[in-house]
């Protein structure tokens, strides 16, 4: 079971975290590098990724910094989330990023590097 | 979710770009929260201030968006970078200020009031019982749905402006009536504000949408503050409720040891550099409190203390700034411990702080050090 939040068709690996993310406190909005050391992916870089994690928390003012990760094209290519928050939601919306929901378990069925192609016309 | 044919029209572009943008925004935050439609909102509180934290492409988007959107509703305003009155005696540099001037004038422009400020309810009068707002500030959504008998979702910086700007917003989640499916067992005695923080930012992280909190008496309104903003640092939830929940929600206790990994996740250093007061901002009666507990006391490192600017004005007409000002705080408006310019990881290797939501951006969005200590402790070994 699925749900489309904002539209897109894209491809690419997938960049998969367990932990819920705050953007604003823990993703550098210039490089798309989790910052926050708490985080199973410290130091990787979200940018060019299908971005998958539960979802987004924190201060509401993440949603300018996934605008700004798509301004200065370090944004992931598309999200995948179990649940949409606001921000996450709000953000993908504003920058046009494929947001797509999936159950828990599509979501543990998704692997890291593995490589995924996104048409949500098809769900 | 169902449009009407006006709203339709908005999404499809037949009443310009900034309407069909907007709702855009509406539609999608519409769709994650299962919404069956938009309902009328009074109050719209705005983040997405400080250029530290929106950046060019923030500064550049909500310039060209002033251009032609006004605001529907009462509309108010998170804090900025700095304090407008004192920029000068700090070192931050041309392009920080002029680009943080274009973002207050393009709030200015759309008819937003210049608040400055994270606590709106202490300054603004709530409307009354039951009415719905949208708040994005989550320490302010919080609070607004939890004590002020109000009704937000806990909204992005984007929702809340699209709110500002049609005078909508989904009608879903907290919006309804909620009922929380978990209950935090609260079991530390004579938990201080910052024990509160602590237990705000736990029960962010394992509550989804709203939660029950037991085992707590009396809550004054400092600690109130600190675990709204705890809260709305950690996670998703937007509201709590003192009791014990409903019989089958799921109980989870809160006791020293949870408070411990709270505070070790947190705390980084024994020693701060200097001193913040004000994640969330100070209100009149906790500047009131503080003139009391410094009165013959003075700092023997910087203080630096926010509130919004409509508090500094009556602290100063009251006379609560004098002994504050005497014991060697700074007393700074417009702006908060969060992601402001003025602490920096150049000036300053740690922070001591009784916020838990200014240690969490502290510590990972500006960099430094933090040494979490609670109000009284910072009073008793900061100053002399």
């Amino acid at each position: 079971m699925s749900k489309v939040i904002v539209k897109g068709k894209t491809q690419g690996k997938i960049l998969k975290s367990n932990n819920p993310i705050n953007f604003l406190g823990a993703v550098d909005k210039k490089s798309g590098v989790i910052k926050d050391n708490t985080y199973d992916i410290y130091n990787k870089s979200i940018k060019g990724t299908i971005f998958v994690f539960p979802h987004g928390i924190g201060s509401s003012v993440g949603a300018y910094t996934i605008y700004s990760l798509k301004s200065n094209n370090s944004a992931p290519l598309a999200m995948i989330c179990t649940k949409a928050d606001l921000t996450v939601a709000s953000g993908c919306a504003l920058a046009n990023i494929p947001l797509i929901i999936v159950d828990q378990k599509e979501f543990d069925s998704l692997e890291n590097d593995s490589e995924i192609t996104i048409d949500t016309d098809e769900y | 979710m169902e449009l009407t044919r006006d709203e339709e029209a908005a999404l499809k572009g037949e009443y310009g770009e900034t309407f069909a943008l907007v709702y855009r925004i509406l539609v999608a935050t519409g769709e994650a929260t299962n919404s069956e439609k938009l309902i009328p909102i009074e109050w719209a509180h705005l983040s997405g201030v400080n250029y530290n934290t929106i950046g060019d492409a923030g500064e550049e988007f909500l310039s060209t968006l002033s251009k032609d959107a006004r605001v529907k509703v009462k509309t108010t305003l998170n804090p900025m970078g700095y304090d407008i009155d004192s920029v000068s005696r700090y070192d931050l540099d041309e392009n920080f200020i002029s680009k943080q001037e274009s973002i207050r004038k393009s709030y200015e422009r759309m008819g937003v009031t210049s608040s400055f400020s994270c606590i709106p309810y202490d300054i603004f009068d709530l409307p009354g019982k039951g009415t719905q707002v949208s708040f994005a500030e989550s320490n302010a959504a919080i609070y607004a749905n939890s004590v002020g008998g109000l009704k937000t979702n806990k909204e992005s910086a984007f929702s809340a402006l699209a709110s500002a700007i049609t005078g909508k917003s989904p009608y879903s989640s907290l919006r309804k009536d909620n009922t929380p499916n978990i209950t935090i067992q609260m079991k530390v005695e004579n938990p201080n504000e910052m024990m509160y923080g602590m237990l705000g930012y736990f029960a962010g992280k394992v509550g989804e949408t709203s939660v029950a909190i037991s085992g707590v008496k009396e809550v004054d309104h400092r600690s109130c503050k600190s675990l709204c903003g705890g809260m709305g640092t950690s996670g998703t939830c937007g509201k709590f409720v003192f009791g014990e929940g409903e019989k089958d929600s799921e109980k989870i206790d809160f006791d020293k040891k949870e408070a411990q990994t709270v505070f070790d996740e947190l705390n980084t250093t024994e020693k701060g550099d200097i001193v913040t007061l004000g994640s969330p901002q100070l209100g009149l009666d906790e500047l009131h409190d503080l003139s009391l507990m410094l009165k013959g006391k003075s700092f023997t490192k910087r203080c630096m203390i926010f509130c919004p600017r409509s508090v500094q004005e009556q602290a100063r007409k009251i006379g609560y700034t004098n002994e504050i000002e005497r014991a060697g705080c700074d007393i700074l408006s417009d702006c908060c411990t969060c992601l402001t310019p003025l602490i920096n990881k150049n000036s300053v290797d740690g922070v001591t702080t009784n916020s838990i939501k200014g240690a969490y951006y502290l510590k990972n969005s500006t960099g430094v050090d933090v040494n979490l200590k609670s109000l009284s402790d910072i009073v008793k070994e900061e100053t002399r």
